[in-house]
C-alpha cells in the first residue's frame, strides 16, 4: 500500500519556482531516498509535505489531502519532520526534548513504555537527560532528533540530510538504526540525502532530483548500478 | 519604487510640483476663509508638519524608531522661550538657534544611538520620551518649572494687516515650506540613497561603502534641528510653555502623523499633521456622542489607536500610501483598462518601512 | 553613634522598599520578557493592560463589594482573558511583520487603553486600598513597613507559580519550546499561534498583578503604570530581555537603586525617570546582553 503519495507538486519561494511538478510515492513499511544536488528541491520535498511551504499539486498521506494544511496538523496525522539542522531544542533539556516529541499524544502510560523504547536504541540517553541538549555532539543531536521524532509515534518519517556535518562512523551508526527501526517497526522513512552511496545501501527505492524535477527513480540497487548515477552522485 | 531616482526630471514635476501648487492655492486659501480658532489650529499644524518632516526622514528613510522626538521639540521650545522671556531676543532670532540647539542634542543622542537597533531603540526613545518632563520640573529655576513661562504674543511685523493668528499661520507655513524643500531634496539624493539602503539593509549598505555610523547620527541631527524648529514655533505660537506639554502623548502624537501620514513618503509628513491636530479637535467636538452612560468625547486616543491598527492592516504605507494607490486608479481608469502599464507610476510610491527583519528560523540561529 | 545608627535604620528602610517596588517592576518585566521572547517586540502596551486590569479590581472592590482576595483572583483570570482576546482580535493579523509595524501596534493598544480606561473611570486619581495593614514590624533592628513585607511575599508567590508552570508543566514546556524554536515546534504538532495567545494572556495575568500591588502607593489613574512600564524596561533589559529570571532580579536593583537615588539625590524624585533612561541606555552600550542575556542580541 502507498503510504505517501505526491503528484504534481509544485513550489515557489517568492518570484523562484524551487518545484517543477514531483511525482513520487512512498510504500508503506518501506525506506525511500530522495536524492540529489544542493538546490535540487530535496528539502522543499519535505517541507511541502509538511506543510512549511506552499505547493500545487496534490500530496496523499493515509487517505488524506495534506496540501497546504499547517505543519502542526501534519504533524497530528502522524508525520514526524526531522528538518535541516535537526530541530534540535537547544535551551531545553535531553528529556525535555523527548516529552516535546510526545506533546500530541494523550496516552500518558504507552508514552512512558515509549520512552524506555527509545532509550533502548538510544542507551547514552538516560545518563545525559538533565543536560541541554546544546551541549550534546552533532551525532548525538541527530540521534535525538530521531528520538524526539520516534515519540511521536509517527506513521511517516521524514529525515532531511540525517548525515550532514557527522563523521562517517557516527553516520554508519545512525543509518544502521534507522534500518533497524524500519525492519523492527515497520516504520515508514522518507529520507532526503546527499550523500548517494550512503542513501542507497539504506533504501529500498530512490528517486533522484535536479533543480526541481525527477530525473531517475527506481530500486536502489539499479539506480547504483546506472550510468549517470555513477558519474554524477557516486563518483566512480 | 521607492523614491531612489525621484530626481529623474519628468517624474519630479508630476510628483512635486503639480501637488505643491495645489498645496499653495490651499495654503493661501485657508486664512482667509476660516475663523481665527480655525487659523490657529492650521498654524498648529505647520509646526506639527515640520516635526514630522523630521522624523519621517529618520524613522521613514533613516529606519530608526524614535519615540523620543518631543525631546528635541522641548529643546527648541525652551531655547526660544528662554531667550525671547530672560533676555528679550526677537523671537523670529531664536527659531534657527532653536534648531540648532536641538540638532547638537541631536547627535549627541545619535551616537549612542548607532549600537541600538530596532526594539531596542524604541525603548531607549521611549525612556527619553518620559524622561523629558520630570528634568523639566526638576531645574525650576531656569525653566520655570510647573507654572511655565509665559511670553509676549508675536504680532504681525511691518505693520502687516493681518490678525496675530493670520500672521502665526503664516509665519509657521513659511518655515514649514522652506524646510519641506531640503527635506525633498535630501530624499532624493546621495544621502537620502544612503539613508535607504541603511533601512532595507545595513550589511549590504555596509558592503556597498556607506559609512553607516555617519549617516545614521546624521539622520539624527538632522532630525532633531526639524523638531527643534518646530517646538520653537509651538512655544511662539502658543506664546506659553510648560514641562506638561512635553509628555509621553507628544512625542506619540508625533510617531502616529509620521505614521499614519505615511513613513517614507514625502507628503505623507503634511496630511499627518493634519490629522494630528484636527483628530482631537473633532475628538472634542464629538462630545455629543453617547453609548450609554460613555461619552466619546475629547478621549483623541482611542481614535488614534484604532486609526493607526486600521492602517497598519489594510494600507502601512499610510494616508499618502492610500492617496498614491487612488491616484494611479485614477489614471489606470482614465487610460481604459486595455492600455499596457507604462512601468513607471507618476507619483513617488511610498513603501511601508522594514526594519530589522524578523527572525525567520531561530532554530538555526541557536545552534 | 546614635545619629550613624539613625543612618543605616534609614538606609535599611531604603533597601526593603526598593525591593518591595524592584518586586512590581521585576512583575511587569517577567510580562513583558514572556512577549518579548515569543515574538521579539517589547509591549509598550503592556503597563496599559495592567492599569485597566487594575481599574477592574477597583471596580470589583468598590462597586461589586467583593473582598479584596477574591477580587484580586479574579481580576488576574480577567486579565488573563484579556490578553488572550487582545493577541486573538489586535496583535494575530500582524504576526511575522517588521519589528517597526509591531511596535506601532502595541502603542496603538497603550493608546486605546488608556483612553479606555479614561472614558470609563475618568483622570480623577482614585485611592486603592491596600490588603496589608499600614504599620511597620521591626525585623532584627530595623522597622520595615509590612506593606513592603506583602508586596514582596506576593510576587514571590507569582514569581513561584509562573516558573513552576513553565517548569513542570506540559503546556508550560510546550510554551517555552514555540517560543524558542516556534518551527521545530510546529513540527512536533505544537499550534504555536495559540500558544502566543497564552502568553499573552499569561503576561496579562501577571501584570494584573504589578498593577494592582502598585496602585496602593502611587494612587490608581490611567496613566500610572508609564513609570512603571519605563522601570520595567530598565528591569529587563538590565536583566537580559530574554531572560524570565533576570527580568527579576533586575527589578529588584532597579527598585533598591531608584529607592536610593529618590533619597540620597538633591531632587531625587525628579530624577527616577530620567534614572530609568540611564540604566536602559547605559546597559544597552556597555553590556547589550545584559546581567543574565545568553543571545547575542544583534540582528541584521
Amino acid at each position: 500500500m502507498v503510504l505517501l503519495e505526491l503528484t504534481q507538486v509544485v513550489a515557489t519561494y517568492g518570484p523562484v519556482r524551487a518545484l517543477h511538478g514531483i511525482d513520487a510515492q512512498v510504500p508503506e513499511g518501506s525506506i525511500v531516498a530522495l536524492l540529489g544536488a544542493n538546490g535540487a528541491g530535496k528539502t522543499t520535498t519535505l517541507r511541502a509535505i509538511s506543510g512549511m511551504v506552499k505547493a500545487t499539486g496534490r500530496i496523499r498521506f493515509d487517505g488524506h489531502e495534506v496540501l497546504n494544511r499547517r505543519p502542526e496538523d501534519v504533524a497530528r496525522l502522524g508525520v514526524a519532520h526531522v528538518p535541516e539542522g535537526r530541530g534540535t531544542l537547544a535551551q531545553l533539556t535531553v528529556w525535555e526534548n523527548l516529552q516535546m516529541g510526545a506533546y500530541i499524544r494523550r496516552d500518558r502510560n504507552r508514552v512512558k513504555q515509549d520512552l524506555d523504547r527509545v532509550c533502548g536504541y538510544f542507551p547514552w540517553i538516560p545518563q545525559r537527560r538533565r543536560q541541554p541538549a546544546a551541549l550534546l555532539s552533532g551525532g548525538e543531536q541527530q540521534m535525538l532528533a530521531i528520538a524526539r521524532a520516534l515519540m511521536l509515534r509517527p506513521r511517516l518519517l521524514l529525515l532531511d540530510e540525517p548525515s550532514l556535518g557527522l563523521a562517517p562512523i557516527v553516520v554508519r551508526e545512525i543509518f544502521d538504526l534507522i534500518q533497524a527501526i524500519n525492519r523492527e517497526e515497520g516504520l515508514t522513512v522518507l529520507v532526503v540525502e546527499q550523500n548517494a552511496s550512503l542513501a542507497l545501501q539504506l533504501a529500498r527505492r530512490a528517486y533522484v532530483l535536479e533543480v526541481g524535477r525527477v530525473v531517475l527513480e527506481g530500486e536502489s540497487d539499479e539506480l547504483a548500478r546506472n550510468e549517470s548515477v555513477r558519474k554524477s552522485y557516486l563518483g566512480y | 519604487m521607492t523614491a531612489t531616482g525621484a530626481l529623474n526630471s519628468s517624474r519630479l514635476r508630476a510628483s512635486t510640483i503639480f501637488p505643491a501648487l495645489v498645496a499653495l492655492v490651499v495654503l493661501f486659501g485657508i486664512p482667509l476663509t476660516t475663523d481665527s480658532f480655525q487659523t490657529f489650529q492650521f498654524a498648529n499644524v505647520a509646526v506639527f508638519v515640520v516635526a514630522i518632516l523630521g522624523l519621517n526622514l529618520l524613522t521613514g528613510y533613516s529606519g530608526q524608531i524614535s519615540l523620543g522626538n518631543g525631546a528635541f521639540m522641548a529643546i527648541g521650545g525652551y531655547t526660544t522661550a528662554l531667550l525671547v522671556a530672560r533676555l528679550g531676543v526677537p523671537y523670529a532670532l531664536t527659531i534657527p538657534l532653536s534648531g540648532l540647539l536641538a540638532a547638537a542634542a541631536g547627535v549627541m543622542i545619535g551616537i549612542p544611538a548607532l549600537r541600538l537597533r530596532g526594539i531596542y531603540l524604541a525603548l531607549a526613545t521611549f525612556a527619553l520620551a518620559l524622561a523629558v518632563t520630570p528634568v523639566l520640573n526638576n531645574f525650576d529655576s531656569f525653566t520655570g518649572g510647573h507654572a511655565g513661562l509665559n511670553l509676549n504674543p508675536a504680532a504681525p511685523p511691518f505693520g502687516l494687516d493681518l490678525s496675530n493668528e493670520q500672521w502665526l499661520y503664516f509665519l509657521c507655513w513659511a518655515v514649514a515650506a522652506i524646510l519641506f524643500l531640503p527635506a525633498r531634496l535630501l530624499i532624493g539624493s546621495r544621502t537620502g540613497r544612503a539613508w535607504m539602503a541603511i533601512r532595507d539593509g545595513e550589511t549590504a549598505a555596509t558592503a556597498n561603502g556607506i559609512s553607516i555610523s555617519f549617516y545614521k547620527t546624521l539622520a539624527f541631527g538632522i532630525s532633531a534641528f526639524y523638531a527643534g524648529v518646530a517646538g520653537s514655533l509651538q512655544a511662539v505660537v502658543l506664546a506659553y510653555i510648560n514641562p506638561d506639554s512635553y509628555s509621553l502623548t507628544l512625542s506619540l502624537s508625533l510617531l502616529i502623523g509620521a505614521v499614519v501620514g505615511g513613513l517614507g513618503s514625502v507628503w505623507g509628513p503634511v496630511l499627518g499633521g493634519l490629522v494630528v491636530v484636527w483628530l482631537p479637535y473633532l475628538a472634542e467636538r464629538a462630545a455629543g456622542l453617547h453609548l450609554g452612560p460613555l461619552s466619546f468625547g475629547g478621549k483623541p486616543d482611542i481614535g488614534f489607536g484604532i486609526l493607526l491598527l486600521v492602517l497598519m492592516y489594510f494600507a502601512p504605507a499610510g494616508l499618502a500610501g492610500l492617496a498614491g494607490r487612488a491616484w494611479r486608479w485614477y489614471r489606470r481608469l482614465r487610460r481604459g483598462s486595455g492600455g499596457p502599464a507604462d512601468g513607471e507610476s507618476e507619483m513617488v510610491e511610498p513603501e511601508p518601512v522594514e526594519t530589522a527583519e524578523r527572525q525567520v528560523e531561530p532554530d538555526q540561529m541557536s545552534t | 553613634m546614635l545619629l550613624a545608627a539613625s543612618v543605616i535604620q534609614s538606609f535599611a528602610q531604603q533597601v526593603v522598599s526598593g525591593v518591595a517596588s524592584g518586586a512590581i517592576y521585576a512583575s511587569l518585566a517577567l510580562a513583558l520578557v514572556l512577549i518579548y521572547r515569543a515574538m521579539d517586540v517589547a509591549n509598550f502596551a503592556q503597563g496599559e493592560m495592567a492599569m485597566f486590569a487594575t481599574f477592574v479590581a477597583y471596580t470589583l472592590i468598590t462597586q461589586f463589594h467583593l473582598p479584596y482576595l477574591l477580587a484580586f483572583v479574579l481580576t488576574i483570570l480577567l486579565a488573563f482573558a484579556g490578553g488572550v482576546i487582545v493577541e486573538r482580535a489586535f496583535v494575530r493579523p500582524f504576526e511575522g511583520a517588521p519589528v517597526l509595524t509591531l511596535v506601532i501596534v502595541t502603542l496603538a493598544l497603550f493608546s486605546i487603553v488608556n483612553g479606555l480606561a479614561g472614558l470609563i473611570w475618568g483622570y480623577v486619581f482614585k485611592t486603592f486600598d491596600s490588603p496589608f495593614p499600614a504599620r511597620s514590624v521591626q525585623v532584627g533592628g530595623v522597622f520595615v513597613g509590612i506593606q513592603d513585607l506583602g508586596v514582596i511575599a506576593v510576587t514571590l508567590v507569582v514569581l513561584a507559580v509562573v516558573f513552576s508552570f513553565f517548569r513542570y508543566t506540559r503546556l508550560g514546556l510546550a510554551m517555552r519550546a514555540a517560543a524558542l524554536y516556534p518551527e521545530s515546534s510546529r513540527l512536533l504538532g505544537v499550534r504555536t499561534s495559540r500558544m502566543l495567545a497564552l502568553g499573552w494572556g499569561l503576561a496579562a495575568a501577571v501584570g494584573a498583578v504589578s498593577g494592582m500591588m502598585v496602585a496602593p502607593i502611587v494612587f490608581l489613574d490611567p496613566n500610572m503604570m508609564q513609570p512603571v512600564l519605563l522601570f520595567a524596561f530598565a528591569a529587563a533589559v538590565l536583566g537580559g530581555i530574554e531572560s524570565p529570571v533576570g527580568s527579576v532580579i533586575g527589578g529588584v536593583i532597579v527598585g533598591v537603586l531608584l529607592a536610593l537615588v529618590g533619597t540620597y539625590l538633591p531632587g531625587g524624585q525628579n530624577l527616577r525617570i530620567p534614572f530609568g533612561l540611564i540604566v536602559i541606555v547605559a546597559v544597552l552600550l556597555f553590556r547589550p546582553a545584559g546581567l543574565f542575556g545568553r543571545r547575542e542580541m544583534k540582528r541584521v
